[in-house]
């Protein structure tokens, strides 16, 4: 095969699961959500409501495309654009396996979290063009909050990147493989010094993907869908599928950087040399788990208002992660030759 | 790879920036004139990305279109009270255009006359363990001195916004 065409099947191949992400995943947060709350979600199309989302696109591609007087029609157009392609580009670097990727990228931890930075300025540009005060004041939120939590996210991550040695995100798998004593799977997230990393982690991914303690720039019921009131049919879902597909991007990355990526515990190598589809089943797997776990946190919590929202990451998150960066620099570069030698 | 692949991305990142630039000073909108300096941004990222400069695009990216240009935007979006403010006449500075008109021709004559030996990308592109290498040891004094400089700016905005409080 021709690198060209390797190129364009691997592009058609991400744009094809993000599409399935989508769908699976309006149908899941639905039922999720319906369940938390003691009620059955969709139960009419198909068995348990399982076409619904399929007759939700098949409705939002034939709506009619709305286009208000009053809005800057160019930026108006460009918005859904710019939410959409950094989404899709966030799961270039994404490690599936050791061989199924779309690419291998020396910085891809970097790439995956530069790239989700471009979403909410397309989010401002929506609110802006829509030339609606709910709009804008959702965009200026989505500015706001980009602000206050890129910098701790980042931060956060810095720790793995410091023990695991790359930034590669298949090469911080191989870091997390084999065991503690034979027992304990030697994943990121069981080590108890990286456990303040991980929380600060999952707070600045719950704000990254404008989960509901975070939602403030849709903010429903205080600023009608924010950013999106102006917005229909395909426009409209084009942002939100740029929205679910960040909360999948965002659980991969989770998985990958604390949970062992397509690691099985305890599962030697010969399983992943005999089943090459084994891996990439663990790590969608893990990614979906994760995913079910932000829903669950999305319906037990409500909203915070934007001020408390801007202390925690200037205030709390901020110097946590400094400080975690601290100690695990002593810790590794200290403690760890004399913990190694103890554990033998 | 062939070589028209790499040249044809270049020429279309160089008209990206320079026009962007272009279309920035141009429009009467102060909002658009925003979006295009991020447009000149994420351009000139791409050209990094196109010199095997990974790391820098990702940066380039991350601080410059992710946080310079937003924080941009959200303060020109706060100023403005009302919309229709976005868009203002547009007197054209014939003084500054001669000057800046002049600085670029006085560049251009110094280029040509002195013909500075170009840069050539090597062959092996080291990668970002070299580069933090490089940054930690030969070039640490300058880092360190950049995060007081940094660090100074930092608690002078503090001090200059925190008024009375602090």
């Amino acid at each position: 095969m021709s690198p060209t065409l390797a190129v364009i099947v691997r592009l058609v191949a991400v744009l094809g699961l993000m599409l399935t992400n989508g769908v699976v995943m309006i149908y899941l947060l639905r039922k999720v959500l319906g369940h938390l709350h003691i009620r059955l979600g969709p139960m009419h199309v198909g068995w348990h409501g399982l076409l619904q989302t399929v007759n939700d696109v098949l409705k939002l591609l034939t709506k009619e495309d709305l286009t208000p007087r009053a809005v800057d029609k160019v930026l108006f157009f460009l918005a859904p654009v710019v939410v959409f392609v950094p989404s899709l580009m966030a799961y270039l670097a994404l490690p599936f396996s050791e061989a199924l990727r779309a690419t291998r990228l020396e910085t891809g931890m970097l790439f995956t979290f530069a790239v989700l930075a471009i979403v909410p300025i397309g989010i401002l540009m929506a609110g802006w063009a829509s030339a609606n005060k709910w709009s804008l004041l959702g965009g200026m939120r989505a500015a706001a909050m980009q602000i206050a939590y890129e910098v701790p996210l980042l931060l956060s991550v810095l720790p793995i990147v410091m023990i695991a040695g790359t930034m590669e995100l298949g090469a911080v798998v191989d870091a997390q493989a084999g065991t503690w004593f034979g027992l304990v799977p030697r994943w990121f997230i069981t080590d108890p010094l990286l456990w303040p990393t991980f929380l600060i982690f999952l707070i600045s991914s719950l704000i990254e993907v404008n989960q509901t303690p975070f939602d403030m720039s849709e903010g429903e019921s205080e600023i009608v869908a924010g950013f999106a009131s102006e917005y229909s049919a395909m426009k409209f879902a084009l942002m939100f599928l740029s929205e679910f597909s960040n909360t999948f991007v965002v659980s991969a990355m989770g998985v990958t950087l604390f949970f062992g990526g397509w690691l099985l515990p305890w599962a030697p190598d010969s399983w992943y040399e005999a089943v090459p589809a084994l891996a990439p089943i663990v790590f969608l797997t893990k990614a979906y788990v994760g995913v079910v776990l932000l829903w669950w946190i999305r319906g037990t919590f409500p909203r915070v208002r934007i001020d408390q929202m801007m202390s925690l990451g200037w205030k709390r998150l901020i110097p946590a992660a400094l400080a975690m960066i601290l100690i695990t620099g002593v810790v590794q570069k200290l403690l760890a030759p004399v913990l190694y030698r103890a554990v033998g | 790879m062939s070589e028209t692949l790499p040249v044809a991305a270049f020429w279309i990142l160089a008209l990206a920036s320079l026009g962007g630039a272009v279309a920035m000073m141009a429009t009467r909108n102060v909002v658009h004139a925003a979006f295009w300096l991020l447009e000149v941004m994420l351009a000139t990222a791409g050209i990094y990305l196109l010199l095997s400069a990974e790391f820098l695009a990702l940066v380039q990216v991350l601080v410059y279109a992710g946080a310079v240009a937003v924080l941009t935007l959200f303060t020109v979006m706060l100023t403005l009270r009302r919309r229709e403010d976005a868009v203002r006449e547009f007197p054209v500075a014939w003084g500054s255009m001669a000057i800046a008109s002049l600085f670029t021709g006085g560049i251009l004559l110094v280029l040509a006359r002195f013909r500075p030996a170009l840069a050539q990308v090597p062959e092996t592109i080291p990668g970002v363990e070299a580069f933090g290498e490089q940054m930690f040891t030969t070039w640490a004094l300058p880092f360190e001195l950049a995060s007081i400089v940094l660090l100074a700016a930092l608690v002078g905005a503090v001090w200059w916004t925190g008024g009375e409080d602090l």
